[in-house]
């Protein structure tokens, strides 16, 4: 297998995760495209690393990422913890402050 | 006895340091202690018997040493005895320094006696005088201090250092003028001394900044202040001048006189020692007649060859007019203390003149023995006021001979030495000055109009100083007592003597400066004053002789205002020896030769009549003779006039005011010389005070104000540029983006996946773009 | 220590000043005790320094400390002591150290007053032992602020127009002086002052490195610099044109306040010149010799003139200051050594007679609240110890000898005479004309306050009372002991001052 399925799966990962982030009403799902669109560029780091000619860059920076989505999902939880506190909701449609 | 004594470094250096020293310990004692210091007055007076014993004791040795007709000069510098003063080491550290050292020659043991023996009687004659003082212990500490200062003056062996001591006594003389001025149960003496004192002490230190600046200039030249070393650099530099003084001498010369003038009260600045009599009697004997005024004399015996012919003939002037202008003021005066201290003017103008006249040694003479029968005068006079209940108009005398004999038998004896009678002491001392005159003239070498000026005024002096002063004698000890008057009696020949014009118009007015106001009329309101305070207990009172401590006091005194000018202290056949030309004992321990060294002192006498100086020679024959006659002439047509005006037609007197009339009035009021400082000095001074003053705040600090509001001016102009120009290009700036602002408001939802989607779209809308172009 | 010991003696107030930021509002007495602590050990450290570890008999710079500060424009912290400043450092400490005690009448906002009254002194001993013009000019400028509200929050009734003006007129000498660091700095290379005084000293400080190589506007680049630093000295000391700021200081000023600004701020100006201002242009300083001279004599006429015609006691001292402090102008511009240092004594006695002035105006003040010279009369018999000390101030004042006036204004007379000038001699001569005043303003208020009918009102005032009779005895014990022995000044300041007048070309 080349390189360009490797690079098809990953795109379509981050289509999904796109469409997930903006068009799912719940914000859980929001955070889950999220992980969807950080594993696609994994992927990614995984694949040019596999291909190319650059020792354990691309392993060590899917590695990074993983931990930071951990971090990421860890902030983000409570974010929501606390938007669902203010709001008795967790859709994002109903936490609008920003627009004042 | 006394020829055996000799100076001895070792020892009398230490002597003539306690000499002022003593009293000094005296003032600290008794101003830290003030009343708890037991028998602090007796303890002073003590001290001063001491200071008093040393000084002859040691004036002795200066007169053994003249008895060998050997120089006496003691510089204790040489002998290693010194205080650096500005800088310590100034050698090491190579810069000119004042080094202070004692000087003592016969000059200065004559009058280190004169001021050990007046300053002991008054002393003792306070304790009788000032008892019952309210400040009596600050009386005493401050005497006690200008008794050092004197003393300090005296002993200094170069001019800053008498200039300190000179203004030290200054400030004593302020303080003890103003002695009243704390106490107001005596409201006359309460009022006069508060502005009497500081009008003493400014008129004083006129003439002090003019001898300030006068050293400066000699110091300038000569590089030193010490006497030795400014006599032999001013000899050098007139000899590398071709013999002539530089002009710059003459000038410095006079401003050194200038000290001369205000401390020996000379015309014009006399006009602060009338009135220095608003102090306490004793302190009008010790400071304002015997010692600090004759300090200003001292002081141009020691600066004496530093002064150029032409400063001499100003100097003569000014002493020969203060003289006769003096006198004939004291012909008017009715307060007892008033006529004494226009004798000591006049007195003091005789000294000075001797001095110009180029008789240094007949000036420093007069000096000696004015100071005895002087102080003994004040002191006399302190008697008779004291047993006169606070009394001083002479008009309410009268017959005190029989109630105050002692009193009046020393003050008798003192008006006859002050007079000029024969064998007393002023008669020796006045009889050198009219020599010196006599000589001046006499000589073509110095002949000029200026001796002869200086003669005639003298001897109209000395005839006036007579003639008042047996006034004075007469109206106070002869006749009937006139304190028991009525006082409307009293004061209807007040209100009589006001119709003749003879009271100053308007009186006094007490403006708020009070600087030389002519004094308020002495006389009249003065005893009105003297009355209120007392009481009528001086009505009921007789006077009386005053107790043991003041006689004494005027006993030792009178004696040596007899004996004082004798060739030999107590040697009284020697006065023969005067017929012959010899010298008096003065003339014997102070001599040019003596005062200035050999060298200095020959060529001081280049300048003076030989008749001065050599009564053996042609003209100094001449002059002695004509000297004794017109000594004698004038002394006894004084005494004769005083006689038959105040005791044979006492009529009289008022007959000849009245006929003098304008000229009677202008000279009763001093010539109006006060005013006339109150009118060109001292108003225009203060004026020019507050004309500055509001320059300063109208003007000067206007222009620092002006400055100022431009700035704000300028600030508010920018303020409001700013606010339509620079602001309104921001507002602007805002309004614009304001409307922007509500028009992409729009957008705004605040749903962030509306956000994600706008980014996404952007996203896909840029890589869209990226491709295709 | 020793090393150190100038760094201790100017920062320990700095020291003081955090502990009283630190204490309790309330504890005034902690506040009042950490003071008095903050400013004693500067006086004992100043005296020790002045007695035992100075050597006077060297003219070089001692207890220096030399290390670099900022690097980018070459300013380091140099500090070290001559002859002449140690003087001024020695009073600089006494006098904030009476200051406490005499300020303790002040009841408004005592932590603040403390702690500013610290930090006036850190800026002011700052600015006597600083070496290096940049460091001189950082301290001149901290001096500037804690005075401003020492006088706009404890002044009187117009304080805060006082502390303007005086903060604003200061603030434009500073100005002046401030270009003209940056040029001498842009011209050198250097902040240095022993440093510029060589250069100048070798005619290499003419400005040639600068953009205009030199001349500007038709002047020589050193008489630009030599009156911008002129004018910024002569606000401070103050000399004439530029004093009117002195007055309304002083007189809405506290009085401890007014001590220290008539006892040292002035002499910043003084020693501002002989420092920091003469040696860096020794030629505009020749040039302008005479003309210095003539602002000295007018000041001292001028001062006196005014002086006699106040009604206001305080202000009538202002003005005694500036007549006092032309003498030092005057003493400076003659350049002979006898000048210089009676121009340097005159400074320190000065310091020691007006701040007995100004204390004895405080007491009247404490009692009657008002200093109208004719609203008084007669209080010698009421105030019997007032009166003696007065006397003693008074007469210290006016030059009376035996006392210290005497020694440093006959000092700068027979010094400034002896110039060699042209036209010198008439301005001394002149110049006595203010003593003859200086003695009639004293006795004349002297007159109207003590002497004459006691005013009923103040009939039942009481004497001095212990404090403020310990705060004015150092001062008068001063007055008169340096009119005797001189020398402990004098000897002293004698190198440093025969060098300043060597580099002078004296």
């Amino acid at each position: 297998m080349g390189l360009g399925a490797y690079v098809a799966v990953s795109a379509a990962l981050f289509g999904l995760g796109i469409v997930a982030i903006i068009t799912r009403r719940n914000v859980l799902y929001i955070l889950m495209g999220i992980e969807m669109i950080l594993n696609a560029a994994n992927i990614n780091f995984v694949a040019f690393n596999r291909f190319g000619d650059n020792g354990l860059d691309g392993r060590m920076f899917a590695i990074f990422t993983i931990i930071l989505a951990a971090a990421e999902a860890a902030v983000a939880l409570a974010i929501v913890l606390n938007v669902f506190h203010l709001f008795s909701s967790v859709k994002p449609s109903e936490a609008d402050l920003l627009r004042e | 006895m006394i020829a055996s004594l000799s100076f001895d470094p070792a020892v009398d250096y230490w002597l003539l340091l306690a000499v002022p020293g003593i009293p000094f310990v005296g003032y600290l004692l008794q101003i830290a202690l003030r009343k708890r210091l037991p028998f602090g007055d007796k303890l002073l007076t003590l001290g001063m018997f001491g200071v008093m014993c040393i000084t002859v004791y040691l004036a002795f040795k200066a007169i053994a040493a003249g008895h060998h007709g050997e120089a006496f000069v003691q510089h204790s510098v040489k002998d290693g005895i010194y205080f650096e003063w500005l800088y310590s080491g100034a050698a090491a550290l190579g810069v000119d320094n004042i080094v202070a050292g004692i000087y003592y020659d016969g000059l200065g043991a004559a009058m280190l006696a004169v001021v050990g023996i007046v300053s002991f009687c008054v002393h003792l004659f306070s304790q009788g005088y000032m008892h019952g003082d309210r400040r009596y212990n600050i009386f005493f500490a401050n005497i006690s201090l200008f008794t050092f200062a004197m003393l300090g003056l005296v002993l200094s062996d170069n001019v800053l250092f008498l200039f300190i001591f000179w203004e030290l006594m200054g400030l004593m003389s302020y303080m003890l003028i103003g002695h009243f001025a704390h106490d107001p149960s005596n409201p006359f003496f309460f009022k006069w001394a508060t502005w009497a004192s500081k009008k003493a002490f400014l008129t004083t230190r006129v003439g002090d900044v003019c001898l300030f600046v006068g050293v400066m200039m000699f110091y300038r030249e000569f590089g030193t202040l010490q006497y030795t070393e400014l006599w032999e650099a001013a000899r050098v530099t007139v000899a590398n001048n071709g013999g002539e003084f530089p002009a710059w001498m003459t000038v410095a010369g006079l401003f050194v006189f200038g000290g001369t003038v205000g401390k020996s009260a000379q015309f014009p600045l006399h006009i602060w020692l009338p009135d220095a009599m608003a102090g306490p009697t004793p302190v009008s004997a010790m400071i304002h007649a015997a010692t600090m005024v004759a300090a200003g004399v001292f002081l141009l015996g020691r600066m004496y060859p530093l002064m150029s012919p032409e400063a001499l003939h100003v100097i003569t002037f000014i002493g020969a007019t203060t003289a006769i202008f003096a006198a004939t003021i004291g012909m008017t005066a009715y307060d007892l203390k008033a006529v004494l201290a226009w004798s000591t003017i006049s007195q003091l103008g005789f000294m000075v003149a001797a001095v110009g006249l180029g008789g240094v040694v007949a000036g420093m003479f007069h000096m000696v023995t004015h100071a005895f029968f002087k102080a003994c005068l004040f002191l006399s006079a302190g008697s008779v006021i004291h047993g006169c209940h606070h009394e001083q108009d002479m008009r309410l005398m009268g017959g005190l001979r029989k109630k105050m004999p002692i009193t009046f038998v020393c003050m008798t004896i003192c008006t006859l030495a002050i007079a000029g009678a024969p064998f007393f002491a002023g008669f020796y001392s006045k009889d050198a000055i009219i020599l010196a005159g006599w000589a001046n003239i006499l000589d073509l070498k110095t002949f000029s109009g200026w001796g002869i000026y200086a003669l005639v005024s003298l001897a109209i002096a000395a005839a006036f100083t007579a003639f008042y002063m047996f006034r004075l004698i007469f109206m106070t000890f002869f006749g009937e007592y006139r304190g028991n008057l009525e006082k409307h009696m009293y004061s209807d020949a007040l209100a009589a003597e006001a119709a003749a014009g003879i009271e100053r118009p308007g009186g006094h007015h007490d403006d708020d400066h009070g600087d030389a106001h002519a004094e308020h009329g002495h006389d009249a309101p003065h005893a009105e004053h003297a009355h209120a305070a007392h009481g009528h207990d001086a009505h009921a009172h007789e006077p009386h002789e005053s107790p043991w401590p003041m006689t004494v006091a005027l006993c030792i005194l009178a004696f040596l205002g007899m004996f004082g000018g004798h060739f030999w202290l107590l040697d009284l056949p020697g006065a023969v020896a005067f017929w012959h030309g010899a010298h008096t004992w003065f003339e014997s321990i102070v001599s040019l030769d003596s005062l200035y060294g050999p060298a200095v002192g020959a060529w001081a006498a280049d300048g003076i009549s030989e008749g001065i100086l050599d009564h053996s020679s042609h003209i100094g024959h001449a002059a002695h003779v004509r000297a004794v006659i017109l000594s004698l002439f004038v002394a006894t047509s004084g005494i004769v006039g005083a006689w038959y005006l105040y005791v044979k037609r006492r009529d009289l007197p008022a007959v000849i005011t009245k006929k003098l009339d304008f000229g009677y009035y202008v000279v009763k009021n001093r010539y109006f010389i006060d005013e006339a400082a109150t009118l060109l000095v001292i108003a225009p001074s203060v004026k020019l005070g507050v004309f500055l003053k509001w320059v300063d705040e109208k003007i000067v600090d206007g222009l620092v104000l002006g400055i100022g509001r431009a700035n704000r001016f300028l600030g508010f102009f920018s303020a409001w540029f700013d606010r339509i120009f620079v602001d309104g290009a921001v507002n602007a700036v805002g309004l614009v983006s304001q409307g922007l602002g509500s028009a992409f408001r729009l957008l705004q939802t605040g749903r962030i996946q509306q956000y994600a989607a706008f980014a996404v779209g952007g996203g896909l809308l840029t890589a869209a773009w990226l491709i295709l172009a | 220590m020793q090393d150190q010991i100038l760094t201790w003696i100017t920062f320990i107030p700095m020291l003081g000043m955090l502990a009283i930021v630190l204490a309790p509002k309330n504890n005034t007495a902690l506040i009042k005790g950490i003071t008095f602590v903050a400013t004693g050990l500067p006086f004992l450290l100043a005296t020790w320094m002045y007695f035992s570890l100075f050597d006077k008999a060297s003219a070089e710079l001692q207890f220096v400390q030399n290390v670099m500060w900022i690097e980018s424009i070459n300013a380091t912290y140099f500090v070290g002591v001559d002859g002449l400043s140690l003087c001024l450092v020695w009073l600089t400490t006494l006098l904030l150290l009476v200051a406490v005690p005499a300020s303790f009448g002040i009841n408004k906002a005592q932590k603040s007053y403390y702690a500013l009254l610290l930090l006036l002194e850190v800026g002011i001993l700052g600015v006597f032992v600083s070496q290096d013009y940049f460091l001189f000019y950082v301290f001149w400028e901290i001096m500037l602020l804690p005075m401003y509200f020492l006088i706009g929050i404890w002044g009187g009734p117009r304080r805060e127009y006082a502390a303007i003006k005086f903060f604003l007129y200061t603030l434009a000498g500073s100005v002046l002086m401030l270009i003209a660091v940056v040029a001498l700095r842009l011209d050198s290379g250097t902040f240095s002052l022993p440093e510029l005084t060589r250069l100048a000293g070798e005619g290499n400080l003419l400005g040639k490195n600068l953009p205009f190589g030199g001349d500007l506007l038709g002047m020589r680049f050193t008489t630009w610099v030599f009156w911008f630093l002129f004018v910024g000295f002569a606000i401070k000391i103050p000399v004439f044109p530029f004093h009117t700021w002195l007055p309304d200081a002083h007189v809405q000023a506290p009085t401890p306040i007014s001590v220290i600004l008539a006892g040292i701020l002035l002499k910043l100006g003084g020693y501002g010149l002989m420092r920091a201002c003469f040696t860096l242009v020794p030629d505009a300083f020749n040039e302008f010799a005479y003309v210095l001279g003539v602002l000295g004599v007018i000041s001292i006429i001028y001062g006196a003139f005014v002086a006699l015609g106040q009604t206001d006691f305080k202000r009538m001292v202002a003005y005694s200051s500036v007549s006092h402090m032309g003498y030092v102008l005057l003493g400076m511009a003659a350049l002979t050594e006898w000048g210089m240092s009676g121009a340097a004594l005159q400074m320190f006695n000065h310091g020691t007679s007006s701040a007995v002035l100004f204390l004895i105006v405080g007491v009247i003040y404490d009692r009657a609240h008002h200093r109208d010279l004719n609203g008084f009369g007669g209080l010698s018999q009421v105030m019997p110890v007032y009166w003696g000390l007065t006397t003693i101030g008074f007469f210290a004042a006016l030059g009376l000898p035996g006392m210290a006036g005497f020694v440093s204004e006959a000092m700068t007379l027979l010094g400034a005479y002896q110039s060699d000038i042209e036209g010198f001699k008439l301005l001394v001569v002149l110049s006595v004309i203010g003593i003859v005043i200086t003695a009639a303003f004293l006795l004349w208020a002297m007159q109207r306050v003590f002497l004459g009918k006691l005013n009923e009102k103040y009939a039942n005032y009481g004497d001095m009372n212990l404090r403020e009779v310990a705060c004015q005895a150092p001062f008068l014990f001063l007055c008169i002991a340096l009119g005797i022995f001189p020398f402990y000044l004098l000897n002293w300041m004698e190198p440093s001052i025969k060098k300043l007048v060597q580099t002078l070309g004296g």
